[in-house]
């Protein structure tokens, strides 16, 4: 019955038992209060980096692409600029703004430069605030040297106005001349700004554009005219609406920022356990009190209210713990890092905190809202405990209860495996995620069903110290299951994570192993698109003396979607033999291809997304003319998420017209120094230190490196796992020894040594770690399945192959129980150092 | 004269000379102007102008001024760069009409680098434009088409009166030394005829005009910093053209002009024949510039008062040729007496007038 002074009353009782646990047992209080923090604090500062870091890219893209209704968009190596003309004097349009844009090589750095190439005239209608900052130097401008760079390109390649800046186009260098500095608020990324005329002509682009903004007279129907422009242009050549322009970014690291969230979310998860097994074993060991309170006329009600209020409180001080930690974290790692959380895809460079307070109080209330879910199931449990029989002592009916939900948790496997067969939703892997939780809480409910049954299969062995172990835990299913329950839910979420990473790195490594046949490995900066070596240079390289064999290969991208990232196109191989030789191929078709199309070899990201299979055809727009080639087969590449496509340079080449090459496979004669081959190689050009020449196991040593610093944050998760479930089991065992003194006592009392009791609680936690370890390996093992074939191909559109890291695992495994017994003891020890007369006394 | 100077500053581009750098024209006495050449672009001068003032009278009977202008600049850039996009030539466009109901101007501008057929001042004839900007000589009058963000122009403009040579012979001093020169002349008197539209409302137009050509490859010395110029067409058919270089201190640099009587005798003014008295400032409230826009003038044996059809004739080109100036429509009177029309140019009375 409700009256008013009943949520007065539970404040009180609150209060009291609050201060008394604070007392009692303070250190707990406080792991638990981190636990909970540091749930809060990585989903907090996951969001905080990821949403600063978009924001800054988002408003850098914003910048780019200005007023534009339109954007017209080629490939990098661009189009006629006599569609410009056309376009300039199109009735409808009422300003066409030619760029040419490009991802510049610098000599000796690994990184690019992105450089726009303007009509500063036209321009400055469609991104007047890049222009309105260089209109004083728009004749300095005019300079065919000339370029304007941003403030962070400027501090980063530490240059200032008047410096020489050399680019690399071609194989050879050409030195540019800094005009000036855009200001910080014009554009915070690193970026070159040059005249149209200049650029073309430094970047020998002459009459070439790629890009081309259009902004059309009032009156106009954006959409309308973009789609009857779309058909008029050249092969390759799409017309896109801004937003998707703005969007591309954002779009194209979705599913990794949703699982690094999902990763902060399980964390959380695993913090609110932490709290329902702590809030569970304070109950129990408290039962007594709590149990003379409801005698003393407390209403249930108060008593839950209380005991979730204990769990509240706990929340409250975690969250907000958690958000400031979270928020320290994010600033530090986009003050030190570069706000991409370690996959290199958002270069946001400067990018600046921008604390929403919404998303924070969400993340202080989920924090808070968890605790209280953890505490309430105990606080349920506590309130319609009998107080009679309580104050008896015993660990009253929780087997019943728990007994009742194997069915759910049977169902609730069911329900997880089912979802695990879905697609993704939007790609991402939202069914997959639900599939893991509604699995990972079968799997618990499941625990005191299976603790039954598996000590019911435990022989008699006739050693007293082993068989009343098995009798304690048997008839005090609801006190194992709880100490069980935490070491479930973290051991086997770590297993699962532990097996992913390891499947991902052993793929990756065997992958790498298989791409990197050669001993050397030659290349210009990634994604450039200024530096090549041309047929000539070609020779010139493969003269080197100690080479014996030098493949070369030309990449570039090439936009098939503008919605999605740009594809990366690969050729190599002089024949279409050659290409698909020491590509890591899933799979290959049979039958024999048509001789009318050349053969192309597509990563599994181009399956996945735009939905080819092998035999399929696939238009390629090159050298301005659509291509068709036939999909003989489906690789493998780690490197490029967004997909990649093979073709033999011969194939390339009659479609282009384009005999350069930008990267290169080297074999060495026997007994050849690699580091002389290299000094050679780069004696051949002017600025030879513009492109890499790495070893192979240089090469492969650094990309496992890159590989490992990608997963950093899966490694912290992991630890933090662990920590929790070392606690969770040290909480179980010192909760449940205090709990069972008065046992202690009696079992004392009928002549049991103190040895023998302290045997009894180290078998007892071996017993119930070593079931709770294996338990958590064969969930682990399961859920890992789930994040090896279901999150990871759906999220990255990869395969992985599944491989055990059986000695990490088995060593874990180990730890685990090895502190599960210590802890028992030392436990037992502490329970024990009472006389055993006072402790029998006490259950009076 | 008419005009700004659309002059890169020279101290930006001196870093980057290089072989290819152009040499312009120079500005030479004794060498006689040659139409219909002359009516032309003059690619290797430095700057260029084509420009139209004057009056116009709506069905309606309310009075407007006009001004339609095309300046074209060759850069100080290496000419070598085979580019269509190449930075040979700057055209730039500027466009306003004086409404006294409105209060303030009209205005609108364009700028372009010449090429790909989008914008062009053609040689051999008077042929320029910018997109659908055009000023256009054929065999018997000019056409001028201004297609603005909120008004428009389709002018037909008949030259009436034979062609106006200022200073000698066509090339007129800017200063003291003989190389701050141009070749300039002007079409007074044209007959004006067409129509304009404001925001969509279209009127037919008549009026007069006052037509200027302008070319040279030097024309301000270091120390000057703007100047005031002055066109009347002269209700007596008279036409009167007078301009002063003002310097730091706003004192005179140099001065001239031309009068040209009814009778068709052109004297040509001597610095000393010109004298400039501001009456009246009005200051500019976006800007703050304090303008002198009611002047008494004195040109040889002439004086006039010269009153503005309206105070607010300012200017705003920053995002074209860079500068802020005051220019608008004028009735000029002699002993209290209207006698003609015109337009008066105030430059150089915010900052030095310089392009960028």
């Amino acid at each position: 019955m409700r009256t008013p002074h009943d949520s007065r009353g539970a404040f009180t009782i609150w209060r009291v038992l609050l201060l008394a646990q604070l007392r009692e047992s303070p250190v707990r209080l406080l792991v638990t209060v981190l636990a909970i923090a540091l749930g809060v604090a990585l989903g907090a500062a996951v969001y905080q980096v990821n949403s600063s870091a978009l924001n800054e890219f988002g408003l850098a893209t914003k910048r780019l692409v200005g007023e534009a209704d339109v954007v017209v968009r080629g490939p990098r190596e661009g189009f006629s600029e006599l569609l410009f003309t056309r376009l300039a004097n199109d009735a409808a349009v009422s300003e066409a703004s030619p760029v040419l844009e490009l991802e510049v090589a610098l000599p000796g750095r690994r990184d690019t430069l992105k450089v726009l190439g303007v009509d500063p005239f036209r321009a400055a209608t469609l991104q007047p605030a890049l222009i309105g900052d260089i209109a004083g130097g728009l004749f300095a401008l005019f300079q065919p040297n000339g370029i304007y760079l941003s403030i962070s390109a400027a501090q980063e390649l530490q240059l200032h106005p008047g410096d020489p800046l050399q680019v690399i186009v071609g194989s050879s260098p050409k030195t540019l001349q800094v005009i000036g500095i855009l200001s910080e608020g014009t554009y915070s990324q690193a970026l070159g700004l040059m005249d149209i005329a200049s650029a073309q002509w430094t970047f020998n682009q002459i009459g070439r554009l790629n890009r081309i903004d259009l902004r059309l007279n009032p009156g106009n129907d954006v959409d309308a005219f973009r789609r009857k422009l779309g058909p008029t242009l050249p092969v390759g050549v799409l017309a896109i609406a801004p937003q998707v322009e703005r969007d591309r970014a954002v779009t194209v690291t979705r599913a990794y920022r949703v699982n690094l969230n999902m990763l902060a979310l399980v964390a959380l998860w695993t913090g609110a356990f932490l709290i329902f097994s702590t809030q569970s074993l304070a109950v129990l060991r408290r039962r007594q009190s709590l149990a003379l309170l409801r005698a003393l006329g407390v209403t249930r009600s108060q008593l839950q209210k209380a005991l979730v209020g204990e769990g509240a409180a706990l929340g409250v001080v975690g969250s907000l713990l958690g958000v400031i930690l979270g928020l320290a974290i994010a600033a530090a790692i986009l003050r030190f890092l570069t706000g991409d959380l370690g996959n290199g895809q958002l270069r946001a460079v400067g990018a600046s905190m921008r604390a929403a307070s919404l998303p924070m109080f969400a993340f202080f209330l989920m924090g808070t809202v968890v605790a209280s879910i953890g505490a309430w199931f105990p606080a349920r449990a506590a309130a319609y405990q009998p107080p009679a029989r309580s104050l008896k002592g015993g660990d009253g009916d929780f087997a019943v209860v728990a007994r009742s939900s194997a069915y759910s948790g049977l169902a609730l496997l069911i329900v997880g495996a089912a979802l695990s067969r879905l697609p993704s939703m939007a790609g991402l892997p939202v069914f997959g995620y639900a599939a893991i939780a509604s699995m990972l809480f079968g799997a618990v409910l499941l625990v005191p069903t299976l603790t039954v049954k598996g000590l019911g299969l435990v022989p008699r062995t006739r050693r007293i110290v082993l068989d009343t172990a098995v009798a304690q835990l048997r008839e005090n299913v609801g006190l194992s299951t709880l100490s069980l329950a935490s070491i479930i839910v973290s051991f086997s979420l770590m297993v699962a994570m532990a097996i992913m990473v390891h499947s991902f790195r052993t793929s990756f490594d065997h992958w790498l192993g298989r791409m990197l046949p050669a001993d050397m490995q030659l290349r210009e900066p990634l994604g450039n698109d200024t530096a090549y070596w041309s047929a000539a240079d070609q020779a010139k390289l493969a003269a080197v003396p100690g080479i014996s064999r030098l493949e070369f290969r030309r990449t570039r991208q090439l936009l098939l979607d503008p919605a999605r990232a740009p594809v990366t196109l690969i050729a190599r191989g002089s024949t279409a033999a050659q290409a698909a030789e020491e590509l890591a191929l899933v799979r290959s078709g049979k039958l024999p291809l048509p001789s009318t199309a050349a053969p192309v070899w597509i990563s599994e990201a181009l399956q996945d997304i735009y939905g080819y299979r092998i035999g399929d055809p696939i238009d390629l727009p090159l050298g301005g003319h659509s291509r068709r080639f036939v999909v003989a087969g489906i690789w493998r590449d780690y490197s490029r998420m967004f997909g990649s496509l093979v073709i033999s340079r011969q194939a390339y080449l009659e479609a282009t017209g384009d005999g350069g090459a930008n990267e290169g496979s080297i074999w060495l004669d026997a007994g050849a120094s690699a580091s002389l081959v290299e000094a050679q190689l780069r004696a051949r050009f002017a600025r030879g230190d513009s492109f890499e020449v790495l070893t192979s196991t240089a090469l492969r040593e650094r990309s496992l490196q890159i590989f490992d610093r990608a997963f950093v944050i899966t490694y912290a998760l992991e630890a933090i796992a662990v920590i929790i479930g070392l606690t969770g089991v040290s909480f179980a065992a010192s909760s449940t020894a205090l709990a069972r003194r008065a046992e202690f006592g009696m079992l004392r009392h009928i002549g049991m040594l103190r040895g023998q009791i302290i045997g009894m609680l180290a078998s007892e936690g071996v017993l119930t770690s070593a079931f709770g370890v294996a338990y958590g390996l064969a969930l682990g093992t399961a859920l890992s399945l789930i994040l090896v074939y279901v999150i990871n191909r759906q999220s990255f559109n990869w395969s992985i192959d599944l491989a055990i890291p059986a000695w990490q695992l088995a060593l874990l495994s180990l730890t685990l129980i090895a502190a599960a017994a210590i802890t028992a003891i030392w436990s037992g020890r502490a329970a024990m150092s009472q006389d055993a007369v006072r402790a029998v006394r006490e259950d009076w | 004269m008419v005009s700004l100077v659309v002059m890169p500053p020279r101290s930006a581009a001196a870093p980057f000379r290089s072989a290819a750098m152009p040499s312009y024209a120079p500005v030479t006495a004794n060498q006689p102007l040659i139409f219909p050449v002359d009516y032309g672009s003059h690619p290797q001068f430095r700057t260029e102008w084509w420009y139209v003032t004057g009056w116009l009278t709506t069905e309606r009977n309310e009075s407007l001024g006009f001004q339609i202008t095309f300046f074209r600049t060759k850069p100080d850039v290496d000419t070598a760069n085979p580019s269509a996009f190449a930075p040979r030539q700057i055209l730039i466009a500027h466009c306003a009409i004086s409404d006294p109901k409105r209060g303030r101007l009209w205005q609108d501008q364009r700028i372009r680098r010449s090429g790909l057929g989008l914008a062009e001042a053609a040689t051999g004839d008077t042929d320029v434009w910018i997109d659908r900007w055009a000023i256009k000589r054929n065999a018997t009058a000019y056409t001028a088409k201004i297609d603005a963000e909120d008004f428009s122009f389709d002018l037909s403009l008949l030259p009436t009166q034979a062609i106006l040579l200022n200073g000698d012979s066509g090339v007129s001093r800017k200063g003291p030394s003989p190389e701050a020169a141009s070749y300039y002349y002007s079409l007074p008197h044209m007959r004006a005829s067409g129509a304009i539209s404001r925001q969509g409302s279209k009127d037919r137009v008549t009026g007069e005009a006052w037509f200027d050509h302008e070319w040279s490859s030097e024309y301000l010395d270091d120390q000057a910093v703007g100047w005031d110029w002055i066109g009347i067409n002269l209700d007596d058919g008279a036409a009167l053209m007078a301009f002063r270089i003002r310097g730091a201190q706003g004192e005179q640099r140099w001065a001239g002009g031309t009068l040209r009587g009814s009778d068709g005798h052109v004297q040509i003014l001597q610095p000393t024949d010109i004298e400039f008295r501001e009456d009246r400032r009005w200051a500019s409230p976006r800007t703050r510039i304090a303008y002198p826009v009611q002047w008494h003038i004195r040109a040889g044996t002439r004086e006039f008062d010269l009153e503005p059809l309206l105070d607010d004739q300012e200017n705003d080109t920053r995002l074209s040729t860079g500068a802020i100036y005051w220019e608008g429509a004028m009735r000029a009177y002699e002993q209290r007496r209207a006698v003609g029309r015109g337009y008066l140019e105030l430059t150089g009375y915010g900052e030095r007038l310089k392009l960028r």
